[in-house]
Order: structure tokens, then sequence, then C-alpha cells
């Protein structure tokens, strides 16, 4: 017997996630800025972490969001196989995001790519669909900024360049955004997989809780050291310099082809808004 | 580092004393544009055209807010990445812009456009668009209504906090 979940349901728990991530960081997000702070002694990175918690108190006050760029709706679909969806789950989704930009005055900012011409309604999302065991529905929900997506990048590395080649990249990436993509970062990577897969790896390792180490032990080890490289750059809270210039490290790892080693480094500002919906 | 509270629009004696890593706490009127709007303005100055708000002595702020609950009031409304106006920064400063505010760094042209305009560039803190907000006493759109978020807005504002980021003398404040 499958287990029957309302499209109008999912539409609701859409609506209501964009809203509430929207207006309040996530805690454990809020939790790592106030550990930055406490480590933190260059003025102007201490001015901009300080600056981040009073934000987050008036956006949760006022009906302000975070940010005023409210970002792309990326979200990721774990389907059970045990489920059966009464209505169309893309449908649900598209009038759960519209419903929360519009209702709750959320930037639109989508647009079409050579005539900039807005949409209007923040549509379409971008929805990656998979399949699980069970009978549970898990929706992944997250509002990406522009301007930190704008710094990610992707590269096919040759298999024998490794791992020293993969922190050199990711670091390098770091570095260019600067400044620019409103640091303290979460810096998702992805490694393996193919072209497609691994920039969607790099994005899926930026909905992971801050604090939950990798399950593996050698990514885990990994993620931890090229966190304190990023942290050596001194690019730190606002790019004003500083300890803290990544708040977190993770990584996604898939095998690969032999001739193959990709890598892709997607980078969060420190507004990264996601949330995890189940039914 | 010191703290200025000054007022627009700010005379170049004024803009001059300020120093990068200085705190300014700004007010007055400053007006918006991002990246279509910068492109369309430009087009209209080297095609000779009237440009449809004035740009002499005036204080430009690279944002997009988001929509305000009651009309004439702004939403967030925090600074976009200020190095996509670079390509067209140096012919609004040589038109007149006196100061810019953003985030993040700009290019050694457009430093060297500061230095020569006697111009300032200010950091506002970044992503944090609903702090910023309260800070903002009154919008109406200018120019590009079409443009949704990317209209030319003026703003009216109040304290608006801000790091001077280049100097005038184009010293810079960004690390890395």
């Amino acid at each position: 017997m499958k287990r029957n979940i309302k499209a109008e349901l999912i539409e609701k728990k859409i609506s209501d996630g964009f809203k509430r991530i929207n207006f309040s960081l996530p805690s454990d997000l809020k939790k790592a800025i106030e550990g930055a702070l406490k480590k933190e002694s260059v003025f102007l990175a201490r001015f901009t972490l300080e600056n981040i918690l009073k934000n987050n108190r008036i956006a949760g006050k006022s009906r302000l969001p975070l940010c005023q760029d409210c970002g792309l709706a990326v979200i990721y679909v774990e389907i059970g196989e045990d489920i059966n969806i009464k209505g169309s789950l893309t449908a649900a989704i598209n009038r759960g995001v519209e419903e929360a930009y519009s209702s709750a005055f959320l930037r639109k900012s989508v647009c079409g790519p050579l005539t900039r011409k807005n949409t209007g309604n923040n549509l379409p999302p971008v929805i990656h669909y998979n399949f699980a065991k069970g009978d549970s529905l898990k929706i992944h929900i997250m509002s990406k900024g522009g301007g930190s997506d704008n710094k990610s990048r992707l590269k096919m590395l040759n298999p024998s360049d490794g791992l020293e080649g993969i922190m050199d990249f990711v670091c390098e990436t770091v570095k260019k955004a600067g400044s620019s993509a409103c640091p303290p970062y979460i810096v998702g990577i992805g490694i393996g997989g193919s072209f497609d897969t691994v920039s969607f790896l790099a994005k899926k390792a930026l909905f992971r809780k801050i604090g939950t180490g990798n399950r593996d032990k050698n990514l885990n080890k990994t993620e931890r050291y090229i966190l304190e490289r990023i942290n050596r750059l001194n690019i730190g809270a606002g790019g004003f310099g500083g300890v803290t210039t990544a708040l977190a490290v993770h990584i996604n790892s898939e095998p690969c082809h032999i001739a193959s080693l990709p890598v892709a480094v997607n980078i969060n500002c420190h507004s990264a808004r996601s949330l995890l919906l189940k039914f | 580092m010191k703290i200025h509270y000054l007022k627009t629009p700010v005379k170049d004696n004024v803009l001059e004393r300020l120093k990068a890593g200085d705190i300014v706490y700004l007010s007055g009127d400053i007006f918006t544009a991002r990246d279509t709007a910068h492109k369309l303005t430009c087009k209209l100055i080297k095609s000779g055209k009237k440009v449809p708000f004035n740009i002499k002595g005036e204080i430009v702020y690279y944002c997009g807010p988001a929509p305000g609950i009651k009309k004439g009031s702004v939403g967030s409304c925090g600074p976009t990445t200020s190095s996509r106006m670079d390509r067209h920064t140096p012919l609004l400063l040589k038109k007149g812009i006196k100061a810019m505010i953003g985030k993040g760094v700009r290019s050694d042209k457009v430093i060297k456009s500061i230095v020569k305009n006697k111009a300032v560039y200010f950091a506002a803190p970044a992503g944090l668009g609903a702090l910023l907000s309260k800070c903002i006493r009154k919008s109406e759109v200018l120019a590009f209504g079409e443009l949704g978020p990317e209209a030319v807005y003026r703003f009216h504002i109040e304290d608006m906090p801000l790091i001077v980021a280049v100097d005038s003398k184009g010293k810079c404040i960004y690390k890395a």
C-alpha cells in the first residue's frame, strides 16, 4: 500500500519554508557566526559579524528579508518509492515558490538570461528529483543568492592532480571570490561524478548543517584541513581581514571515470538560507 | 580610524578628508543603479542623449531593493557586487558621480578613475539588507521603472552606516 501525500500540503510547506528562511538565519549558522565573533579581533570584521547578528534580529522582528537578494529557489527532492502524490508535484512546488515570493514581499530575482526581462514571480525554481527507498518525501529548499553563485567554479582536473590539485583549486576559487560574495562563506565542494553531476554535488553539500562533519573519515579530515587553509587567506568577515573567511567546508563525493577528476566549488554567503521539509 | 557624520550633497573637501577604513554615517538623498541601469545610462551618455536623472555631484548605490510593504517604503536593500559595474564606472565618474556605495573590491582602472576624479568608494554592510532598510526614510522611482528591482530609485536615507573602502588617494581597505 502506497502512502498518499496531497500536492496542496506540499505547496503550503514550500511556501511557509521560503518565508521562514528569508526572515531568520538557521540556528546552526547563527551559532557558527557567534563562534566566529568570539575568535575575531580585527575591528571591521567584528563590526561585520555583530551586524550579521543584528540584521538577523531586525529581520525576524520587522518581517524584512535578511538580504534584498531573496535568491533563486533551489529545491532538491527525495521521493520515497512507496509514496503516491495526489496532484502534480512540480506544479505544487512552483505554486509554493510563487506564493511565498509574492505574499511575503520577497525580491523576484529571476530574468531571461539575454533579454534580462524579469519573470515577475521568481519562477522557475531549479528543481532536482531523486528517488529513495521507503515512504517518505524529503524536500530541501534553498534561497540561493546570485552574488555568491557567481563566484562558484568548476574544473575538470587530471587524475594525477589528486587531493593537492583539488585543494589548490578550492583555495584559488575562494581567493577570487575575495570580498565580493559576502564572507564569511560556506564552501560546498563536489568531487567526482561527471561534468554535469559535480556542480550538483557541490550545491547539495551546502544543504548540510554546519558543524555536522562528513560521515567519511577521510573527507572529514580533508574538510577540516581545507577550512584551515581558507581561513589563512585573511579575507575575513566582510573582506576586511581576520580569522574567519569561511564558517564551514562541506564535501560531497562520488566515483568518476578513470580519465577524470571533476571538482566544483559552490560558494554560499553568510545568509545561507536553507531548510529540510519532511512529509 | 575615524567616524564621520555626513550629509548629501557632500562637498569635495569633505570627501578628500575621508580615509580608507573610516566609518561614515551618511544622510540625505542618494540614487540606486545596478547592472541594467548602468548599461542603459552609459548607452544614453555615449549616444549624446539626456539621462532621465541627475548624475553630477551625486552618490550612486549599487542596490536592487526588495519590495516595501507600504507605498514609498523599501524592503531589504543591501549592496550588490560592485565589480560588475566596473566597466561603466569610469564614464560615470567622468560625468560627475562623487561617490559609490557597494560591496567588494574594484578594478585597478576604477581605482585610478576614483583618484583622478577625487571620488570615494564606500562599502555598505554586505548581505544585511534588513538592517540597512531601517535607514531608508523615503523612496521613489526615478527612471527605468520597467526593470522592477533594477530600476533607478531615489532614496532619502538617514545615518546609513558605511565604510570608506577606497579613498580619494586610492587607498583600499580590502584584504587578500
